[in-house]
């Protein structure tokens, strides 16, 4: 386990430094942590686990958008199950439960430990409806038609550094969205 | 939108980079105290006496006990600023410029003084000094919440409060230039007062603000 939070370390430090492959190993690396995690503060909130897939989206992104808050020289993985833990029990909390969050229910889980998304998540995309239509469009087009930016500036013909800013303006606004629900 | 056509997406904005999240207050405190300055000016003025004053070690110990919380409280909410921080180890800062204020009140105790001990706690400006706190304080409060919108602390209600004794101490350490009592006892009392008013509207509105 000390081993495979070293190298989300070491993955993060390269992302940091611009590696964005690394980066996207980084993200696939924990989701089965987290997924794992959530569903088990579902369960032991009596809530449907099929649920866990929006909290997993939930913690990405707010992983994603504080990344300058992890402190480069401190391991990856406390703060990232102190994310992971506050997101948990913001959902629980919306839900109506008050729960404790332990923050071993991350730490805990095992390397061998990884189950596959049960149910499609729904509030991301429901939000993503609600964002202007360029952020939308550029979002889509990188996320489910898999284009490269190079490819979404072509389509709809912008720079490559406006699609750039339409994908993190929309990225934040979705956060945004997602929180103030 | 599935997780890995999120976490694809994810990895595509790897190039964007926010600012540092204390040059992010930095900037926000900047852009918010022409607004405080403004404030102090058309309504209350240095002293006029303040070459005088600064000969006085009771004038200047009142800028090291505000500039005291302003800077732990700065140190305090940047490390607050992150997911796993918590106060502890941490809080003891903010204890500094009460342990300057406790060795100033002692000394004063141990000189001869002409004026008795209540009349130099009330002084002449105490509502001055509970208004004006407060209200210059109020655009650097919200200047710093704005920047402190970049992190992602563990409780925004403590992270508010203590943007709030920031903005105090910042608000506070002009307010000191126009405040004629320079008493340390006038300071732990109405100075307080005020910051604790500030830490309390901070807490408020931190709730909100600094969610993540």
């Amino acid at each position: 386990m000390r081993e495979r939070e070293d190298e989300w370390t070491d993955l993060m430090r390269s992302a940091i430094s611009g590696d964005d492959a690394a980066y996207h190993r980084l993200l696939k690396a924990v989701t089965p942590v987290l997924r794992a995690a959530a569903r088990r503060g579902l369960a032991r909130a009596g809530q449907p686990v099929d649920q866990s897939e929006d909290i997993v989206q939930d913690i990405l992104l707010a992983v994603h958008l504080k990344r300058q808050t992890w402190d480069a020289n401190a391991p990856f993985a406390p703060w990232l199950f102190a994310i992971a833990r506050n997101k948990l029990i913001d959902a629980l909390r919306r839900r109506g439960k008050r729960i404790f969050v332990n923050i071993d229910d991350f730490a805990e889980t095992l390397p061998g430990e990884t189950p596959e998304p049960t149910a499609s998540p729904g509030e991301v995309t429901a939000q993503l409806q609600a964002l202007p239509a360029r952020q939308r469009d550029v979002l889509q087009s990188i996320a489910v038609d898999s284009a490269s930016i190079k490819d979404t500036a072509a389509k709809f013909s912008m720079t490559e550094g406006a699609v750039r800013v339409a994908l993190h303006r929309g990225l934040a606004s979705l956060t945004a969205k997602l929180r103030d629900r | 939108m599935d997780t890995d056509q999120l976490i694809r997406t994810l990895a595509a904005d790897n190039a964007y980079r926010a600012r540092p999240i204390g040059l992010a207050l930095m900037l926000a405190l900047l852009a918010a105290a022409p607004i405080s300055l403004l404030i102090f000016f058309a309504e209350l003025g240095v002293r006029p006496d303040v070459m005088t004053a600064m000969h006085n070690p009771f004038f200047d110990l009142k800028f090291a006990v505000t500039l005291a919380l302003a800077a732990s409280a700065i140190a305090v909410s940047l490390h607050l600023s992150r997911p796993e921080a918590s106060l502890r180890g941490f809080g003891w800062w903010l204890l500094i410029p009460a342990g300057i204020l406790v060795a100033a009140i002692s000394g004063e105790m141990m000189m001869p003084q002409r004026t008795p001990m209540m009349t130099r706690l009330i002084g002449k400006n105490s509502m001055a000094c509970m208004s004006a706190i407060p209200a210059m304080s109020l655009p650097l409060l919200i200047g710093a919440l704005y920047g402190l919108r970049q992190g992602a602390p563990a409780r925004p209600a403590v992270a508010g409060a203590v943007a709030g004794l920031l903005s105090a101490g910042l608000a506070a350490t002009v307010y000191a230039s126009h405040c004629t009592d320079d008493s340390p006892l006038f300071v732990a009392t109405w100075y307080t007062l005020a910051t604790a008013i500030v830490a309390s509207v901070g807490a408020l509105m931190g709730k909100r603000a600094l969610r993540y």
